[in-house]
């Protein structure tokens, strides 16, 4: 109905998601788009499962992704991208990081892990591109970069030169974080399976 | 400058550039952001007052004495602060008075679905609703116009969707607004029977000059499309219909919601073939349009429950939903929880070792009533842990004083749990308190409270000696315990529950996020010692899980509390370089 594009970015709270949901607005504010963001913040933060929607196009109403409309969902953990499955568009891509976090059902054995969940959703016929973001993080110098690498896996899908994300990467993070996110983004963006 | 911003941030960008003097507000998910951004303003007088009451007196202090002012909430703080509100009804304004009241439909951080709308109506207030980051910006602005002009407090009314989504804004310079000449006016500030049954006509006669204005205003905006469906909409749900119909249906989108443009209402309706509005949480809107004699549809079709989305309205209306992917299986749920290394978790395990009645308050201890602490037996509003124990009680006497106890935060202890610690005293309850002191307001994401030593913008500020206040109400017997000591916790509890009078424990320890708490080094578990027994998963750390028939610890959550040590029987969970 509308040229409007959906990136949902879902995690655990405490993951990062807020530099990445910040760097992507930033990006498309600069490149000329009508950007909406949103994200709840309080209770969820607390370990929970976090989600954040970036809508961009040439007029952007509701902040929401519902059902069926995000074209891309980036996971930081490896089985939110499942819970958040459903609002996939049809042939929609999914880039998720393989870390695996275990919830409190989990923890407590009420629930087993579902770590087969990425065949599962490959079977439906979602593009799956699965990374270890923390290892890329890590070679890049602090596992607190793998929102940054996962970002550059989610750039190969965008029409938006490499140059253009390291810029907005320079104005979004601290000058002291800056070479260590230009890294993490390289290793991101360049890593071959 | 064009700026991505929060709805809060854009709030509180609006209340400065409109030259706002003063802004006093209690945190509040999802408004919290109003008062912080606006702390980065230094023309800004900027304050974290101990509750929302407090936070709007002090803005009508500052009102009256000639300043523009603002106080920020969320939707429940504004029941604490409806008492001044409803007067200060009657007695307007000198400087500009600005109240930024964040709903929260879906109830992503609240423990109610509140309409706040309803308080436009009941303390007879104009109430704004910004649809967009843009508009927060300029109905902040339009509102201390609107304060200053028809001599009101203005109500501008949010809610989550708004107050936490990014949208595009313009910003501009700020106009300063100097301190107006202070002048006696007892007739309008002194709201005695005499002069309050002079103000209450004004404040009648008030509100048919805002609803003249009403009509007239830009805000409330005529998009004519079609004459099949008209849709009379304002705030979030204004952009879920647009987000579902496009241009293809004609919307009335109210600006202010309180009071309503008659006329303009009557117009649309007549241009129109079917008329429905879609509006989140109460029939707001959809009463007032009926009373009018006009036919409408709303809650007939739309729920009255959660948060709505284009999905809400494509359905409702028939028109077709992208198809949803579907996984076959049922994917574990991550609720919140208390971090790995949270200072509440001891005391909550003490608690329900010794299968105590607890009574719970709003904070991140909330988190003490899932599984597998499950903790809590209640939690109702901010203090009611302290208040209602009391109650408790007296209900059952002997029965229930050996055994339950209230739990509250510090901040919340002081937005309004000392006067129920003062009613325990004074009508002698034998009643036992336990303060969870983290020394910081945690669950709205760390802000500073009367505590902590510190005011909102990190300086150096008065500490209230929690234990002197509980003395100074009366309780003598006060404690305080390190919640990373078990045994000391559940000293505590026995001693101060079996003691004849009533008595105050606090559970002290700071919040393991913050900056200043540095994490010691994680344990691991020796494998040899632990035996599978699962007691550690009783505590519900979310640094420990159990794989392979034995426990095991996530290096990178744990900050080495060491607490699951002293829970282990086979001293399984060890440092460093130990077994």
């Amino acid at each position: 109905m509308t040229d409007t594009k959906s990136i949902m970015i879902v995690g655990v709270g405490g993951q990062g998601s807020l530099l990445a949901s910040k760097l992507l607005g930033r990006l498309l504010v600069d490149e000329g788009y009508d950007v909406k963001v949103s994200e709840v913040h309080g209770m969820s933060q607390r370990g929970g499962s976090v989600e954040t929607y970036v809508r961009f196009g040439k007029r952007v109403s509701s902040p929401i992704i519902e059902d069926g409309e995000a074209d891309i969902i980036v996971s930081f953990e490896r089985i939110e991208a499942a819970r958040w499955f459903s609002r996939l568009k049809k042939g929609g891509t999914i880039v998720v990081n393989t870390q695996m976090i275990d919830p409190m059902p989990v923890i407590i054995g009420a629930a087993e892990y579902p770590a087969d969940v990425l065949e599962e959703m490959q079977k439906t016929g979602a593009a799956v591109d699965a990374i270890d973001a923390l290892a890329l993080a890590e070679e890049a110098g602090s596992p607190k970069a793998a929102n940054i690498v996962l970002m550059a896996r989610v750039a190969k899908y965008f029409d938006i030169p490499y140059d253009k994300w390291i810029q907005a990467i320079e104005k979004t993070v601290a000058p002291k974080f800056v070479e260590l996110n230009r890294k993490a983004f390289s290793l991101g963006y360049h890593y071959q399976k | 400058m064009k700026e991505l911003l929060i709805g809060n941030a854009a709030v509180a960008r609006g209340l400065y550039e409109a030259g706002c003097g003063f802004v006093s507000s209690y945190p509040g998910t999802p408004s919290t952001e109003i008062t912080e951004f606006a702390a980065k303003y230094d023309e800004i007088v900027c304050e974290w007052a101990p509750n929302e009451k407090v936070a709007l007196e002090a803005a009508f202090g500052a009102s009256l004495g000639g300043m523009r002012a603002a106080c920020c909430m969320k939707h429940v703080g504004l029941n604490v602060a409806a008492d001044p509100l409803f007067t200060l009804s009657y007695t307007g304004v000198t400087g500009g008075v600005v109240v930024c009241v964040a709903d929260d439909p879906g109830m992503h951080s609240s423990q109610n679905e509140q309409d706040s709308r309803n308080y436009a109506r009941a303390a007879k207030l104009p109430m704004l609703e910004p649809a967009d980051s843009m508009e927060c910006l300029e109905f902040a602005k339009t509102a201390f116009a609107l304060s200053e002009q028809f001599d009101t407090p203005v109500l501008l009314r949010t809610c989550t969707r708004i107050a936490h989504s990014q949208s595009i804004v313009e910003t501009s310079a700020r106009t300063e607004c100097p301190v107006k000449p202070y002048e006696k006016h007892p007739e309008k500030y002194i709201m005695m029977p005499a002069y309050a049954k002079k103000r209450h006509p004004f404040v009648e006669e008030r509100t048919e000059r805002l609803s003249e204005y009403a009509e007239t205003a830009s805000f409330n905006r005529e998009e004519f499309y079609d004459d099949k469906i008209g849709i009379i909409t304002s705030g979030t749900a204004y952009q879920y219909v647009r987000e579902a119909f496009g241009e293809s249906v004609s919307v009335l989108k109210l600006g202010m919601v309180y009071p309503l443009p008659e006329k303009k209402i009557r117009a649309f309706a007549a241009k129109v073939q079917k008329l429905y509005v879609v509006e989140e949480l109460d029939p707001f809107l959809e009463n007032a349009v009926r009373a009018l004699g006009i036919e409408v549809t709303g809650k007939a079709l739309f729920s009255m429950l959660g948060e709505f989305s284009q999905k809400t309205v494509r359905e409702v209306f028939g028109l077709e939903n992208p198809e949803a992917g579907k996984l076959s299986r049922e994917i574990p749920a991550r609720p919140p929880m208390m971090c790995a290394g949270c200072p509440h978790r001891g005391m909550f395990y003490a608690m329900a070792k010794k299968k105590l009645t607890v009574l719970g308050d709003i904070g991140c201890y909330t988190l003490g009533a899932q599984a597998p602490l499950s903790a809590l037996d209640s939690t109702l509003c901010m203090g009611a842990s302290v208040s209602g124990l009391h109650g408790f009680n007296k209900a059952r006497r002997a029965e229930a004083e050996g055994k339950s106890v209230a739990v509250i935060g510090d901040s919340t202890f002081i937005h309004s749990g000392v006067t129920g610690l003062i009613n325990i005293a004074y009508n002698a309850s034998n009643s036992t308190v336990v303060i969870l002191d983290n020394s910081i307001t945690g669950m709205t994401g760390h802000q500073q409270n009367p505590t902590t030593g510190y005011n909102i913008k990190g300086d150096p500020a008065a500490k209230i000696d929690l234990e002197t206040l509980c003395r100074a109400v009366g309780i003598n017997r006060v404690r305080v315990v390190d919640p990373y000591d078990l045994k000391a916790c559940e000293d505590a509890l026995t001693e101060e529950l079996a003691a004849p009078e009533p008595s105050v424990i606090i559970s002290r320890r700071p919040c393991v996020l913050l900056k200043y708490v540095r994490p010691k080094t994680p344990l691991h578990v020796s494998r040899e010692d632990c035996r599978g027994c699962k007691k550690c998963m009783k505590f519900g750390c979310p640094a420990i899980s159990f794989r392979d028939g034995k426990a095991q610890i996530d290096r990178t959550l744990c900050v080495g509390c060491e607490v699951c040590s002293q829970i282990c029987p086979f001293g399984a969970f060890v440092k460093e370089g130990e077994a």
